[in-house]
């Protein structure tokens, strides 16, 4: 091991096993998570390239081979809980996409939640045994967001008892779909429902595309491969454009909504629950935010403890970077970042469970809160993430522009989570509405429950900005409780302003729409901050189920460094508001400074805790052994311009100019 | 993919209604701006010829760029740089001229053989004249190919810490070179991985046991005969990066490599044939160069991609309609939504912004090198102070817009046909390169921290902190949200900032050497400070310059005014952004923050009106954008459709004319499927 990493790990303050074991909610799972992992890691079948020096193509045929293989190893080794299935797969995969990935998440749930008993029985263990590979075709070219806008039609025809299913536009063709371009032969389409003359809106269908056996496209479907990505190399993310296609009416999926053999439409008795599935992926993004934010605090951290530059001290031999406070200030905010959203995602995911649950049981109560939830912290999540990733790549220098540090991977397969499962601005949007709907409530004299509770203290003719602003400053920056109040007031302050100026539009244009848009910039706001304070909430509520001490302490610095920090990103916020005064911002800025010396001897121990092992983290500048530069030039050698000594171009190209000149 | 033709005239072009009625009634002469954004109306003519000399050759086409494999990318852009080389000897363009940076501009920068003309600026600024006389010419010719090795695997920023060396021995006249331990390879120069014969190689030289620094070395690492690498030379390319995959950045291992003593490039020190090392003149004006390199760069690479990135999404946001706005409406155009305004106009506003700030740049330098031709080399510290610091922020918020511009495409903008991922992760690099950003403002602060020392006892200073020996203002005193967008008013709060956080950083400083605490140690304790401080002082100047360019624009009334909106715009976003900042000491009150925000989306629905004019403005032909959607005539869908379905992806077809079934996106093997099909169970 490189003797500056096992320096840092014998100066830890804390023991970082015990934090993976907090991560991973207690020892037995920590070990229960490594015995799978190594079903994978000492597997020879799973070994594979490198990525980095493959084709689009031969990506696609390693991500095929592998997650196929998953599914054979799953059923091997009877891995059936699914917190299991998600540590095998995440091991197996590895830095790769998995083509099969929609296949079991989106068209199996999707058939499981809104398939009738028959439509359940026939088609989910064809897609168990992937005798049939299916996708979920909702986007189009011209259409993401705004659902209604969709334009594939499906018109029903009794005397066939059939759907016919069009792409009417260039703009209708179903678009982005993952897994739909070469991998699928079924695919459950989102088309405008037609019959007896009228449209019924937005309905599920299970559309075949290609032939079972040849894997050809079936007569009438048009379908294909969207061409290259930022990332994403692994999936085929497809077009399909349907003429005339016919489908029978046991395709459409009928849990909720029906369509009679004569035509007649049936309405769903609540619309609400088709959201079950989006809600439990954006959960699962939020998630997905903490992980990658990790992988790539994990390589920096460890890179910047091995790297050293210039000179901090005149005459003495080049410190680690890690020791440049410029450098503790770009990656432990972000440390500190991926912890908080981790214990957002095991939140969310309790919370999804529970409510879930109320559901099946038919309590639906909890549905707008929950929906609202995940919308806005999807959004805060990936948007901090996506950026902090990409710090955490520009911090390692040149170096991290390199594919061999595994940074540039991370964010391009990352970064589509702001926009993909709803974009961001827009799911903000909706978090803001539901916001502006509790303040309403409240400001009838409502009150409202839940993670907007704070709303009731805005109550009565206290809805005033000076009252709130007057409020008297008793913040204590050493406090995480404190600190959490902070946000509350600062998150209150932004909805009410937000609310306020929104009926300021609403008393001046005519349309709801249009003032909503002229509001739509403080909305955002408001979402945000309110987000921000459920994080901090969450991050400090998590300190007192931490039992060791000495991971207590550090968990406790890096919860205020979290808090603080981001207080010293948005000092005009609390400042506007009163919260705190121009010398506790000083004394902010300076805390935080002090609290990067303290979590510098940890930094690295930090990371450790993670527990990414090295084939997860796909890094050269991360490896758990520090020994960068022997391997990077061995990664290097792999180069395809390096196959041989002299370039083929020089044939071709350069020797035959220099004889001309 | 095919875009269209190249075509100048808007009138021979089937446009896209949405995007057509955008430019019906621009409130200026988007013409007459394109002369002023190209510095004239002749050099907007030479552009133009230029760019209709370079597309309408099928060489340069980028048609496939993004379809290509890192070996393919390579080869293209060595055939076109050669290809390029023929065409400048033809039409008797040079290097140096203005021809050659449009080549570059409607090439997007997608050629090799970059690094052989810094190889050569090199040569000319650090050799002797029978140095030159050497080398030149050989480079001129493309006999030798160069590059220009500097960094190492283990070091970048801090040059005294290379650990390559060059010895020199008496008995043969000659040095010998030495990578003596893994970290001391060179690692990452351009060009060097396979096409350079040649580099300049900076190593510590050693005469007689002794360290004499840092010096550089011309050595031949290819044979010229058949390319082999020369003896006890091991080179090769460093493998796949985010981007500049067409360029074989390079690693180099020497191992008792010899070059004749002549090798050294020895305009400011030589070694004599006994082995005496002689000094001599002044590196000053070398520094200079490496300056300039660093703003030629702003103008030329980073600000043109940034407009590059607003043209596709403003474009792309008149043409996307989603959701409603109206009731009963047509789905709305999403540039019609604040949110989508407020990632977006901001972004155009700094594109503007930095425009001029470069512009206001050239000119200090132009000044500058006047002065150094002269021997005077007083300005030195201030072009360098100032050029570091700009350079950290012109890059740091040039590629955060890239990437709100794409983000702010939605999906579409992850599609590498969109063109805009490829523009960021080109911007992204120079972040890192020609001086990490970090370092390069700690440079910055140190000469501030030196200029406010100086001010605050009367010495005089040089003209960009200036600002530094006037007394700061208390308070902003508007009342009205309109005055807000007085160029005056928000200069001065600007002004405000940066002094007060200087101030405080220097105070910091101060304090904690007053304490006991050693320079060097005070100094690490305040860099997060002082970097906030470059970043105001930087601001600051962005901001003034953009301003005092508006004011200079007098005789074009409606030119004026929409750059007036557009510096107010950049000057809020800044304030909306930081707004802590202003609001720290009490220089504006909570209630003109909000008559601020007010104001700033206020002129978002201005800025709004002209937006697709404004990017028009940029004149990038839909070659050069090589976007499916920010062509010019805004058929989005229909292009990104006919790209799609030209990728390799789904062209390769079997034998039998079919497409390529199953799984495989290629040349897939049955067996995949059967893999998959024995998943049955």
């Amino acid at each position: 091991m490189n003797p500056d990493l096992r320096r840092e790990r014998e100066a830890a303050a804390f023991q970082s096993e015990l934090l993976t074991h907090v991560l991973d909610g207690g020892a037995e799972r920590t070990s229960r998570r490594r015995e799978i992992e190594a079903l994978v890691l000492n597997d020879p079948e799973f070994q594979h390239e490198d990525l980095n020096f493959l084709s689009r193509s031969q990506r696609y045929e390693v991500a095929i081979r592998k997650s196929a293989l998953m599914v054979m190893k799953l059923r091997e080794y009877g891995i059936a809980d699914p917190d299991e299935i998600y540590w095998f797969k995440s091991i197996c995969l590895g830095t790769c996409v998995g083509p099969l990935n929609l296949h079991f998440s989106m068209f199996t749930h999707t058939i499981e939640n809104q398939g009738t008993v028959d439509q359940r029985e026939k088609w989910l263990p064809l897609a168990c045994g992937l005798q049939i590979i299916g996708t979920y075709a909702q986007t189009e070219m011209g259409h993401g967001t705004h659902l209604r806008g969709l334009e594939t039609t499906a018109t029903y025809d009794p005397a066939t008892q059939e759907f016919i299913l069009n792409s009417p536009t260039v703009t209708s063709i179903k678009w982005w779909p993952g897994g739909l371009g070469k991998t699928s032969n079924h695919a459950i389409v989102l088309a405008q429902l037609y019959t007896q003359g009228q449209c019924k809106g937005l309905h599920a269908f299970i559309v075949p595309i290609r032939q079972l056996g040849t894997h050809e496209p079936l007569p009438g479907i048009t379908v294909g491969d969207i061409g290259p990505k930022f990332g994403y190399d692994e999936m085929d993310n497809g077009y399909l454009k349907m003429d005339n296609f016919r489908i029978p009416r046991e395709n459409m999926l009928m849990k909720y909504a029906k369509v009679e053999p004569d035509g007649t439409y049936v309405k769903p008795l609540s619309d609400k629950l088709t959201y079950g599935t989006m809600v439990f992926i954006r959960s699962i993004i939020v998630g997905d935010s903490a992980r990658s934010l990790s992988r790539a605090c994990t390589i920096a951290i460890r890179y910047s403890a091995v790297r050293h530059q210039s000179e901090l001290k005149p005459g003495e031999p080049e410190p680690q970077i890690l020791d440049y406070q410029t450098q503790q200030y770009k990656l432990f905010p972000l440390l500190a970042t991926a912890y908080a959203f981790h214990f957002v995602g095991a939140y969310m995911k309790e919370t999804y469970l529970r409510i879930t649950g109320d559901i099946s049981e038919g309590d639906l109560s909890q549905l707008p809160e929950l929906h609202a939830l995940t919308a806005g912290l999807k959004a805060f999540t990936s948007w901090i993430a996506n950026a902090g990733i990409e710090e955490c790549r520009m911090a390692c220098g040149g170096h991290g522009y390199s594919r061999c540090s595994g940074l540039p991977d991370i964010y391009v397969t990352f970064t589509p989570s702001c926009t993909y499962e709803g974009e961001n601005t827009v799911m903000m949007l909706q978090t803001a509405r539901f916001l502006v709907k509790c303040y309403a409530q409240v400001s009838s004299g409502q009150l409202v429950s839940g993670m907007v509770s704070y709303l009731n203290d805005l109550s009565g003719q206290r809805i005033q900005p000076q009252q709130v602003a007057a409020r008297p400053t008793t913040v204590h920056i050493n406090d995480p409780a404190s600190l959490v109040e902070a946000y509350k007031v600062r998150a209150s302050r932004l909805v009410e302003a937000a609310a306020k100026n929104l009926q300021g539009e609403l008393n001046r244009r005519e349309s709801k729409e249009d003032a909503w848009n002229r509001t739509s910039v403080d909305l955002v706001r408001a979402s945000e901050a309110h987000c921000h304070y459920v994080v901090v909430k969450l991050f400090t509520a998590k300190l007192s189920e931490i039992s060791d001490a000495a991971v207590r302490a550090i968990m406790t610095n890096l919860c205020l460094l979290y808090a603080l920090h981001g207080i010293s990103k948005h000092t005009g916020d609390f400042l506007q508001a009163g919260i705190l005064t121009d010398a506790q911002v000083t004394q902010v800025y300076q805390h935080v400074k002090d609290l990067l010396a303290v979590i510098r001897p940890n930094a690295v121990a930090l990371v450790d805790s993670f527990d990414f092992h090295d084939s997860h983290l796909g890094s050269v500048l991360g490896r758990y052994d520090g020994n960068i530069y022997e391997n990077m030039f061995e990664w290097a050698k792999k180069s395809p311009l390096n196959k041989t000594e002299v370039h083929e171009s020089f044939h071709k190209h350069l020797k035959p100019m220099q004889a001309k000149l | 993919m095919a875009p269209t033709r190249y075509l100048r005239s808007s009138a021979s072009r089937d446009v896209n209604p949405d995007l057509d009625i955008e430019r019906k009634t621009p409130s200026f002469d988007v013409e007459k701006l394109t002369t002023i954004l190209d510095g004239g109306a002749e050099n907007t003519r030479v552009r133009r010829a230029v760019e209709a000399v370079i597309h309408s050759d099928p060489v340069f086409s980028r048609e496939d760029k993004y379809f290509l494999s890192q070996n393919e990318s390579y080869e293209a852009a060595v055939k076109k740089a050669v290809h390029l080389k023929k065409m400048m000897h033809q039409m008797k363009w040079s290097w140096a001229g203005s021809e050659c940076k449009y080549c570059n501009r409607a090439l997007g920068g997608e050629v090799a053989f970059t690094l052989h003309n810094i190889f050569m600026e090199s040569i000319l600024a650090l050799s002797t004249d029978e140095q030159t006389a050497k080398w030149i010419p050989l480079a001129e010719n493309y006999r030798i190919l160069g590059s220009y090795a500097q960094t190492e695997l283990g070091h970048g920023t801090y040059i005294r810490g290379f650990e390559t060396t060059a010895t020199f021995n008496i008995s043969t006249q000659e040095f010998v070179l030495n990578t003596p331990k893994i970290s001391a390879m060179k690692w990452w120069p351009g060009d060097l991985g396979r096409s350079a014969t040649h580099t300049v190689v900076f190593a510590q030289l050693y005469i007689k046991g002794k360290c004499y620094g840092v010096h550089p070395f011309i050595v031949q690492i290819r044979s010229l005969h058949d390319h082999s690498p020369a003896p006890g030379v091991t080179v090769g390319d460093i493998g796949p990066k985010m981007d500049f995959n067409h360029i074989d950045n390079g690693y180099l291992l020497l191992q008792d490599v010899r070059v004749p003593r002549e090798n050294m490039l020895s305009r400011f020190c030589e070694v004599l044939a006994d082995g005496t090392y002689v000094k001599r003149g002044s590196e000053k004006i070398n520094y200079f160069n490496m300056i300039i390199i660093r703003v030629k760069m702003l103008s030329n690479e980073v600000v043109p991609t940034l407009m590059k990135a607003c043209t596709i999404a403003i474009r792309y946001s008149v043409v996307r309609r989603q959701s409603e706005l109206m009731p009963g409406d047509q789905e709305a155009k999403i540039l019609d939504y604040q949110t989508q305004q407020q990632k977006l106009l901001p972004v155009l506003a700094i594109a503007y912004a930095f425009h001029f700030m470069n512009e206001y740049m050239n000119e200090l330098f132009s000044k500058g090198y006047r002065e150094i031709k002269q021997k005077n080399f007083d300005s030195l510290p201030e072009l360098h102070a100032f050029s570091s610091g700009l350079k950290a922020i012109v890059t740091e918020h040039s590629t955060a817009g890239v990437e709100t511009c794409r983000k702010a495409c939605g999906g579409h903008g992850y599609s590498l046909l969109s063109g805009l991922p490829s523009l960021y992760t080109r911007l992204a690099a120079s972040c890192t390169y020609e001086g990490e950003n970090t370092v390069l403002l700690l440079q910055t602060a140190r000469f501030l921290v030196k200029c406010l020392g100086a001010a605050r006892s009367g010495q005089p200073v040089p003209p960009s902190v200036a600002y530094l020996s006037a007394v700061n203002s208390e308070r902003c005193l508007v009342r009205d949200k309109r005055d807000l967008l007085q160029p005056d008013v928000y200069v001065e709060a600007y002004r405000h900032v940066a002094i007060r956080v200087l101030s405080s950083a220097a105070a910091k400083l101060q304090a904690l050497v007053q304490s006991g605490a050693e320079q060097h140690e005070a100094w690490h304790q305040c860099t997060v400070q002082l970097v906030h401080a470059a970043k105001a002082h930087c601001h600051y100047h962005v901001v003034k310059s953009f301003a005092e360019a508006v004011e200079k624009l007098g005789q074009e009334a409606g030119i004026q005014r929409i750059m007036k909106h557009l510096c107010g715009l950049f000057a809020l976003h800044g304030i909306f952004s930081n707004t802590g900042d202003f609001l720290h000491d009490g220089y504006i009150s909570g209630d003109q923050v909000d008559m601020m925000t007010a104001s700033y989306l206020d002129l978002l629905a201005i800025v709004r009106k002209d937006a697709v004019p404004l990017v028009d403005a940029f004149d990038f032909t839909d070659e050069t954008l090589n976007s499916a959607l920010g062509s010019y005539d805004g058929h989005v869908y229909r292009r990104l459709y006919q790209w799609a379905r030209k990728s390799p992806s789904n062209t390769k077809v079997r034998a039998g004319g079919k497409q390529t079934s199953p799984v495989c996106i290629h040349q897939g093997k049955p067996t995949l499927l059967s893999v998959l099909w024995a998943c049955t169970m």
